[in-house]
C-alpha cells in the first residue's frame, strides 16, 4: 500500500522568484523523510507540489511510479497537515475526523465508528463532541492527524506541525508522530526548521537552502559528513575557519588557517578535483570536538584565549578568541573547572573530526 | 455638589432627547393610526378605533402594491445573493491590484443615484425589447421584471459589502484542506465557505429585502404601469393621506418586533451561561425556547387580529359627528351675529312671523359640507305641519333652488 514518491528536477518559479530549483529526490514507501531549512528556503512550495496545490514549472512529481501532473489535491493519495491546521472551526471533533469519509458519500454511523477509532488512536476518547475551541493546541494537532488519516492516504504531509506547541508537549508529540506513523506504517514527509526534530524522527533528511536541496542523508550522515558549508554550517553548530589548503591526498587535507601550525583534517568535498593545493577553504570543527589539549601529537593543537562562557546546565558552552577568531566550545558540565580565565588555553582536536569544504554560503545565525 | 448632579443629568437628557428623536415619530404613527379623525393626526382624539386596518384591508391597490412588493422582495434576494456573493469570494481570491479595480466596479452602483439606475435599466430593456420586437406583454415591459433587474444592481453591490466583511476572516487554507480530504470543489464550498458565510448570508438576505422593499426612487420608473407598496404610498401622500398608512406603519413595527424577539430569545437561549442554567430544569428549558416565545407572540397577534376585528367605534364616531355639528352650529350663530343677514332673501319671506333665525332648523346648517350635496344621512324629522312656526323650517334660504321659487308655504 505504500508508495514510493519521486521529483525530478523539479523546478517552481513566481514570476522571477525562483522557490524551488532542480529538486531531484526519491522518498521511499513506508519512510520517515523530513524536510529541513530555514524560514523561506521553499519547503512549504516542495510539499504542496507533492500534495498538487502547486504545479511545478517543470519537472515531474511521479507518486507510485504515476504522474502526478493535473491530477487534483482531492485526487491524490496525500494528506496534507497544514502549517497552521486547518481544522473547520464549525464542525464537531468527530466531524472533523470524518470529513473526508463524508465528502466520500460514507454514511453516518461508519463514519462515526471510524471517528471513534481515530480518536482511540490519538488519546481522545469520548471527545468526539466537542468544538474545536475547546481544544488545547496539543490536542488540535493530534485532531489533525487524526483527520488526515481517516481515509489512511499513503502519505502523510506534515508541514511544521509542531512550531506552535511548547518544548515539552513538542518532545511529547515527536515520539507520539513517530509511534503512529509505526504503527500505521504510512510515508511521512515532514517539514521542519528544527533540526532536533529532523534529526530524532527522521529515516533521512534533505537539507534545503533557497530553493536548493543540498544534501539528502540519514541524521547522522548529515550531522557527521556535511557536504556542504550550508549543511554543516545550518545543521547543529560549527566553528568556521577560513583558510587555504596547502596539500589534498583526497581523503586528508592540510589547510592553513593562520593558527599556528597547518591542520590536518578530513576531506568533505564532494566533487573530484576540489580543493587542490593553494585554493582557498574553509574549514570546520564542532564545538564538541574541541578539548583542553593533553599533549597527543597526532592532534590538532592551537592556542586561545577565554571571552565568555554560556551556561546551559548540562553544557557548559565556551566563548574563545583565536588570534582574533571567535571559536565556540562545547563541554559537559561534571563539575570541574579546568578553564583558568587568564591564562592562554592550548586546545586540540582529533584530524577526522576537523571538515575541510570548498568555500560557499554559510547559514546566517 | 448641585453641579455634579447637573452634570451627572446631562448624559442621562441626552439619552432622553436621543431616543425621543429616534422613537417619537414611531409612536406617534402609531397612535394616529387608533384615532378616528380622517386626517392622521393626534389631536384632537377623536375615537379610539381599529376601522383604519379594516380600511387598509380593504384597499385593493395598497394590497396589490404590497403583493408586487413581495414578489420584488424575494425575487431581488434570489437574484443580488448569489451575485453578491460570488462577487465577495472573486474579491477575496484576486491579487491586490486587480481587486481595487474590481472593488469600485462593483461598488459603482452604489453611488450612482437611484432614479438614473431606474432610468437606464428602463431604457435599455426597452432597446433590447424593441430589438427582439418583443410584443409588450413580454418580461421586457414587465415591471416586476424591470424592478427586480433594476434594484439587483445596487442591492447586489449592498449585500457584497456584508459579504466582504465576513469573507475577510474566512481562512482560506481550509478550503484547501477540504480538497486535500477529497472534498471536490463543490463540496469545498458547501461544506466549508458556505456554512461560515450562512450568518452573513442570513444579514444580507435581509437587508436585500428590506432595502427593495423601501426602495423607491429606482422603482418609481422600472415598475412602469404596476405598482408596488412605495409608490402606492407616495400616490396617496399626493392625492391624501388617510390613517390607513399609519395602519400600515403599525403592521411593519409589530412585525420587526416580533421578529427582533424571537431572534433575541433565540441567542440568549443558545448561549453557553443559559444553557447550563436550564440544563436540569426542564420546564424552563421548554418556556424559554424561542419556539414557545414565537407560539405566545402568536396567540398574541391573533388576539389583536380578532380585537381589530371585533372593535366598533360606531358609537363613539356618531357622538363626535354631533359635537362637531354642534359646534359648527354654534359657530355659524355666532357668524350669523357678527354680520347681517342678506336683504333680498329675507325680504321675501318676512312679514308675518316674527325674527326667526335665518338659519333656524336643524338641517339648515348651510356650512356643513355635508349640506352642500342636498342629502344628508341623518335622519331630519319633517316638520310635522307645514305651517311651522319658523318660516325657513323647510327650505334652506341660501339653497340656489329656494332664491328663485320662494317657499310655497311662507306667507
Ligand atoms: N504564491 C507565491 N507567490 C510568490 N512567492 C511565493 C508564493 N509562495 C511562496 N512564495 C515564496 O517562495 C519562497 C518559499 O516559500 P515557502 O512557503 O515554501 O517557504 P518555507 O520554506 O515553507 O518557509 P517557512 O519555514 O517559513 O514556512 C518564499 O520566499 C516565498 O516568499
Ligand atoms: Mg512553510
Amino acid at each position: 500500500m505504500t508508495k514510493e514518491i519521486s521529483l525530478e528536477h523539479v523546478w517552481v518559479e513566481f514570476g522571477e522568484f525562483t522557490a524551488v530549483q532542480k529538486a531531484n529526490l526519491t522518498i521511499a514507501g513506508g519512510e520517515f523523510f523530513s524536510f529541513l531549512g530555514p524560514s523561506g528556503c521553499g519547503k512549504t512550495t516542495l510539499l504542496r507540489c507533492i500534495s498538487g496545490f502547486q504545479e511545478p514549472t517543470r519537472g515531474v512529481v511521479k507518486i507510485g511510479g504515476k504522474n502526478m501532473k493535473g491530477v487534483g489535491p482531492n485526487k491524490r493519495p496525500t494528506a496534507l497537515i497544514f502549517q497552521n491546521l486547518a481544522l473547520f472551526p464549525l464542525r464537531s471533533v468527530a466531524d472533523n475526523i470524518a470529513f473526508p469519509l463524508e465528502v466520500r458519500g460514507v454514511d453516518k454511523k461508519t463514519r462515526r465508528k471510524r471517528a471513534d477509532e481515530l480518536l482511540e488512536l490519538i488519546a481522545l476518547t469520548g471527545q468526539g463532541d466537542k468544538k474545536i475551541s475547546e481544544l488545547s493546541g496539543g490536542q488540535k494537532q493530534r485532531v489533525a492527524i487524526a483527520r488526515a488519516l481517516a481515509v489512511e492516504p499513503d502519505i502523510l504531509l506534515l508541514d511544521e506541525p509542531l512550531s506552535a506547541l511548547d518544548l515539552k508537549l513538542r518532545q511529547h508529540m515527536r515520539t507520539e508522530l513517530r509511534a503512529i506513523q509505526k504503527q500505521v506504517g504510512l510515508t511521512f514527509i515532514y517539514i521542519t526548521h528544527d533540526q532536533g526534530e529532523a534529526l530524532t524522527m527522521s529515516d533521512r533528511i534533505a537539507v534545503m537552502n533557497k530553493g536548493k536541496v543540498e544534501q539528502i542523508g540519514d541524521g547522522k550522515t548529515i550531522y557527521d559528513h556535511p557536504g556542504t558549508g550550508f549543511v554543516a554550517s545550518f545543521v547543529g553548530e560549527n566553528n568556521v575557519l577560513e583558510g587555504t589548503v596547502l596539500s589534498n591526498d583526497g581523503t586528508i587535507v592540510k589547510v592553513d588557517t593562520g593558527l599556528g601550525v597547518p591542520f590536518v583534517v578530513a576531506n568533505h568535498a564532494t566533487e573530484k578535483g576540489a580543493l587542490v593545493p593553494g585554493d582557498a577553504c574553509q574549514m570546520f570543527i564542532r564545538p564538541e570536538a574541541l578539548r583542553i589539549a593533553a599533549g597527543d601529537d597526532d592532534r590538532n593543537r592551537f592556542e586561545c584565549n577565554f571571552v565568555t562562557e554560556e551556561f546551559e546546565g548540562n553544557m557548559r558552552h565556551i566563548v574563545l578568541d583565536a588570534s582574533g577568531r571567535k571559536l565556540k566550545m562545547s563541554m559537559i558540565n561534571d563539575g570541574r573547572n579546568p578553564i583558568d580565565g587568564s591564562a592562554p588555553i592550548a586546545l586540540d582536536f582529533a584530524p577526522e573530526m576537523g571538515i575541510a569544504l570548498p568555500p560557499g554560503p554559510l547559514a546566517s545565525a | 455638589m448641585n453641579k455634579r448632579s447637573l452634570s451627572a443629568m446631562v448624559p442621562s437628557l441626552y439619552l432622553v432627547l436621543f431616543f425621543t428623536y429616534l422613537f417619537g415619530p414611531l409612536i406617534i404613527m402609531v397612535i394616529t393610526a387608533f384615532n378616528s379623525s380622517g386626517f392622521p393626526r393626534v389631536s384632537p382624539w377623536e375615537c379610539f378605533t381599529t376601522d383604519w386596518f379594516g380600511k387598509l384591508a380593504a384597499d385593493n391597490k395598497l394590497i396589490e402594491g404590497l403583493g408586487n412588493s413581495l414578489i420584488i422582495g424575494v425575487g431581488v434576494v434570489v437574484v443580488a445573493i448569489p451575485i453578491g456573493l460570488a462577487a465577495a469570494i472573486m474579491l477575496s481570491q484576486v491579487g491586490p491590484k486587480l481587486r481595487a479595480s474590481l472593488y469600485t466596479i462593483f461598488i459603482a452602483p452604489i453611488l450612482v443615484p437611484g432614479v438614473v439606475i431606474g432610468l437606464s435599466t428602463l431604457i435599455f430593456w426597452d432597446r433590447i425589447g424593441t430589438f427582439f420586437n418583443a410584443p409588450y406583454e413580454s418580461f421586457f415591459y414587465s415591471g416586476t421584471f424591470l424592478t427586480i433587474i433594476g434594484q439587483v444592481t445596487f442591492i447586489a453591490a449592498y449585500s457584497m459589502l456584508v459579504f466582504l466583511s465576513r469573507i475577510q476572516r474566512f481562512d482560506h487554507t481550509l478550503t484547501e484542506a477540504a480538497l486535500d480530504m477529497g472534498a471536490s470543489p463543490t463540496q469545498a464550498f458547501v461544506k466549508v465557505l458556505l456554512p461560515f458565510m450562512a450568518p452573513a448570508i442570513g444579514s444580507a438576505t435581509v437587508l436585500a429585502f428590506l432595502a427593495s422593499l423601501e426602495n423607491y426612487n429606482t422603482t418609481v420608473f422600472t415598475i412602469v404601469s404596476s405598482s408596488t407598496f412605495t409608490t402606492v404610498l407616495s400616490s396617496k401622500v399626493r392625492y391624501g393621506l388617510d390613517p390607513s398608512i399609519s395602519a400600515v406603519a403599525v403592521i411593519i413595527i409589530a412585525i420587526t418586533l416580533i421578529g427582533a424577539i424571537i431572534f433575541e430569545c433565540r441567542n440568549r437561549y443558545m448561549s453557553v451561561g443559559w444553557i447550563k442554567v436550564v440544563a436540569d430544569r426542564p420546564a424552563l428549558k421548554i418556556a424559554t425556547h424561542p419556539g414557545t416565545v414565537a407560539a405566545i407572540l402568536a396567540v398574541m397577534v391573533l388576539a389583536a387580529v380578532g380585537f381589530i376585528k371585533s372593535h366598533d367605534s360606531s358609537a363613539c364616531q356618531a357622538e363626535i359627528l354631533n359635537q362637531k355639528r354642534a359646534l359648527q352650529q354654534q359657530l355659524m350663530e355666532q357668524q350669523a351675529i357678527s354680520t347681517p343677514a342678506p336683504a333680498t332673501p329675507a325680504e321675501t319671506t318676512t312679514g308675518d312671523t316674527a325674527p326667526a333665525n335665518p338659519f333656524g332648523g336643524a338641517n339648515n346648517n348651510i356650512f356643513a359640507p355635508q349640506n352642500l350635496g342636498g342629502s344628508t344621512a341623518e335622519p331630519e324629522p319633517e316638520p310635522a305641519e307645514p305651517q311651522s312656526s319658523s318660516p325657513f323650517g323647510k327650505g334652506n334660504i341660501f339653497a340656489p333652488e329656494n332664491l328663485t321659487t320662494p317657499p310655497p308655504d311662507g306667507g
